[in-house]
């Protein structure tokens, strides 16, 4: 007989004790993969809107920064627009200090006949885009074509309907995961499409030229990403001081300082709570390992006695515990998966924060590490009331409790 | 065999009027022969326990040695000198020492199976047969009696086929008739097998079956005429 088979009899024979360790491994485990899984989750939403307010600044035509509602659009979903010469992209881009320069031009419907409701309606430039496109990209995996359309949360179209912009059918090919901000209510298309859609509102009569020889078109704001070591406030004075741009610059950072601040705090108290279930549950196996070892002393002496060696001693513990650690570990993630899959919208809802539940990889990793975790644990648990054991002569324990 | 000790002693950590230690063992040397049966006595808390536990490389000694044959016991390493315990020094402790979630004849083959040789289970049944206990084969050792657990204890020394055998109150919990029964297998042992074999006891009766009798008081050991 190997060690293990006396160990797997220790537990088969003992199904009282064993079934509570499984259950007691089971319920770390668990708490450690449903926690990580909601961590992550609400660590990616709260990066994908870190990402959609990825610039550093954001540079609007002076009439919008007065009116202040680039910020209504963007932290409440007012619907409204605003224009620029296209031309002042390319000399934004060429500014020193910046890294990267994306347009977007705004479009907003009417509440007519010719549109489906009033929306505020996103073009952006697919190749230059660096805020917009990866949060596209979780929901659908493909550009958008010519008059598609992706659309927010918090608007009704479902993938396969069409959208009704100034008599143009737009169809939705995707749905975004909500970021909690404005950005949830406004519906998304490509520059090219945005044209055509300009297009279609000049023709009924709303026009959106800022000159006469407004060739290029329009755009309503360029999203910047300030060069690695430029420094933020000197590109902004240099962005909004231009003597001919009739520009103003808003600084992403000072916009969404409360949104910001809100998101690290939540995010860290989850990081922190993480940490003291996992500190907890090492306390707690620690604790439970050391009274059942300890409540076995005689048993693990009468093993030395007839000639197990501290080595061989140590492995019947350990073997023992990894079984157990591993059926309750296994336990304690099909459960957690059972409890966190099926309710993500629930928790999005209560906990009112944007949720993105990780790819699959990542959740087999988190299972993994959670598994590999509570088996550790529960390991380095026993080791260390086998370690003691072993500094104690034999037969100074076998004469305990006689 | 021989087992030789080597003026062994052991104190324990206690403070007591003179000193801060309490010495349980006052060294003593003492030869045990092959194919002989010495019977240790003596009171409660004069140290047989802590003597028998030195001489069987259960309990490190304070100062002294304890010699099988050359082997220096307390020399080897903690695997060199498991392994000696379970081929050489068989153990019947005091008090309970049965794994409670194995039968009496998964106890009783223990040892070997611990060491991964091949269990002697017509061997283990034959020992369990002469003690009486052979009906209580495949019964689980959480519901043996005091006696039934001393004797399958017994039984397991006796299969281990070790030529030192150690037992430590081996009748404590035995009838007239049992523990008559158990001395004599155990003299028996001794003598066929031409095992070493060391008993402590009270019982007066195992004077019968001593080759040599020694008598503990407060850590010494004395002959006993
Ligand atoms: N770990 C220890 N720490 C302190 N004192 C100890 C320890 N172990 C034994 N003693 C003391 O050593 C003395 C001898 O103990 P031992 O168990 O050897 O006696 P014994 O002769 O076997 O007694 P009994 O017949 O009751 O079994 C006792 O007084 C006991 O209190
Ligand atoms: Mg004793």
């Amino acid at each position: 007989m190997k060690t293990a088979s006396l160990s797997l009899r220790n537990l088969t024979r003992r199904p009282g004790r064993t079934w509570a360790l499984v259950l007691l491994t089971g319920f770390l485990s668990l708490s450690l993969f449903a926690g990580s899984v909601v961590v992550m989750s609400l660590q990616s939403g709260l990066n994908s809107l870190e990402a959609r307010l990825g610039a550093d600044l954001i540079v609007v035509p002076k009439a919008a920064q007065s009116k202040a509602s680039f910020q209504n659009i963007f932290l409440q979903g007012t619907v409204g627009a605003f224009y620029m010469d296209a031309e002042l992209l390319d000399e934004i881009a060429a500014t020193e200090g910046v890294a990267k320069a994306a347009p977007q031009t705004f479009l907003a419907t009417l509440k007519a006949d010719c549109c489906s409701s009033r929306l505020q309606v996103i073009g952006f430039d697919q190749q230059a885009d660096f805020t917009v496109q990866p949060w596209i990209v979780q929901s659908s995996s493909r550009e958008l074509g010519p008059m598609e359309v992706a659309v927010g949360s918090s608007i009704s179209a479902g993938v396969g309907e069409s959208i009704r912009i100034y008599q143009k059918s737009c169809p939705v090919v995707a749905r975004l995961s909500a970021t909690g901000t404005g950005l949830d209510t406004a519906v998304y298309c490509s520059m090219e499409t945005m044209k055509t859609l300009l297009a279609a509102a000049e023709e009924m009569g709303v026009s959106h030229k800022v000159t006469a020889d407004n060739s290029d078109g329009v755009i309503s704001a360029v999203y910047v990403k300030v060069a690695e070591g430029a420094d933020i406030d000197q590109v902004a004075s240099s962005l909004a001081s231009h003597p001919s741009w009739k520009t103003a610059v808003v600084q992403t950072r000072s916009m969404i300082t409360g949104v910001s601040d809100g998101l690290a705090g939540v995010s860290s108290a989850v990081k922190v709570l993480i940490g003291a279930v996992w500190a907890l549950a090492f306390v707690i196996l620690l604790v439970v390992f050391a009274l059942l070892m300890n409540e076995r002393r005689r048993e693990f002496a009468v093993l030395r006695l007839i000639g197990a060696s501290r080595r061989k001693l140590a492995r019947v513990i350990l073997t023992e515990t990894g079984l157990v650690c591993l059926l309750g570990g296994c336990l304690g993630v099909a459960v957690g998966a059972a409890l966190v899959f099926p309710f993500t919208a629930l928790i999005e809802s209560t906990l009112n924060l944007p949720f993105l539940t990780p790819s699959w990889g990542r959740i087999l990793l988190i299972a993994a590490l959670s598994l590999a975790g509570t088996v550790l644990m529960g390991m380095l648990s026993s080791a260390r009331t086998a370690w003691k054991l072993s500094r104690v002569d034999t037969g100074s324990i076998l004469r305990e409790g006689n | 065999m021989i087992l030789k000790a080597d003026s062994i002693s052991k104190r324990y950590f206690r403070p007591t009027g003179q000193a801060n230690y309490f010495e349980a063992v006052k060294p003593l040397s003492l030869t045990l022969a092959s194919g002989a049966v010495t019977v240790l006595m003596g009171r409660s808390g004069s140290g047989k326990t802590t003597l028998l536990h030195m001489l069987s490389g259960l309990l490190t000694p304070t100062s002294g040695k304890v010699l099988l044959d050359e082997t220096d016991l307390y020399s080897l390493k903690d695997g060199a000198l498991s392994c000696l315990r379970n081929e050489k020094i068989a153990v019947v402790p005091q008090g309970r020492s049965a794994v409670d979630t194995l039968t009496a004849l998964e106890n009783i083959l223990l040892p070997w199976q611990l060491c991964r040789k091949n269990a002697p289970v017509e061997r283990a049944e034959h020992w369990m047969e002469a003690l009486g206990i052979a009906a209580l084969r495949d019964v689980p050792a959480k519901e043996l009696s005091g006696g039934e657990l001393r004797r399958a204890a017994i039984a397991r020394a006796l299969c281990q086929e070790t030529p030192v055998l150690m037992a430590d109150e081996p009748t404590g919990d035995l009838d007239d008739e049992n523990t008559r029964l158990a001395l004599s297998i155990l003299k028996d042992a001794a003598k066929r097998e031409n095992k070493t074999v060391l008993i402590v006891t009270h019982e007066s009766e195992a004077r019968a079956f001593a080759d040599e009798i020694w008598k503990m008081d407060g850590g010494t050991l004395h002959p006993e005429q």
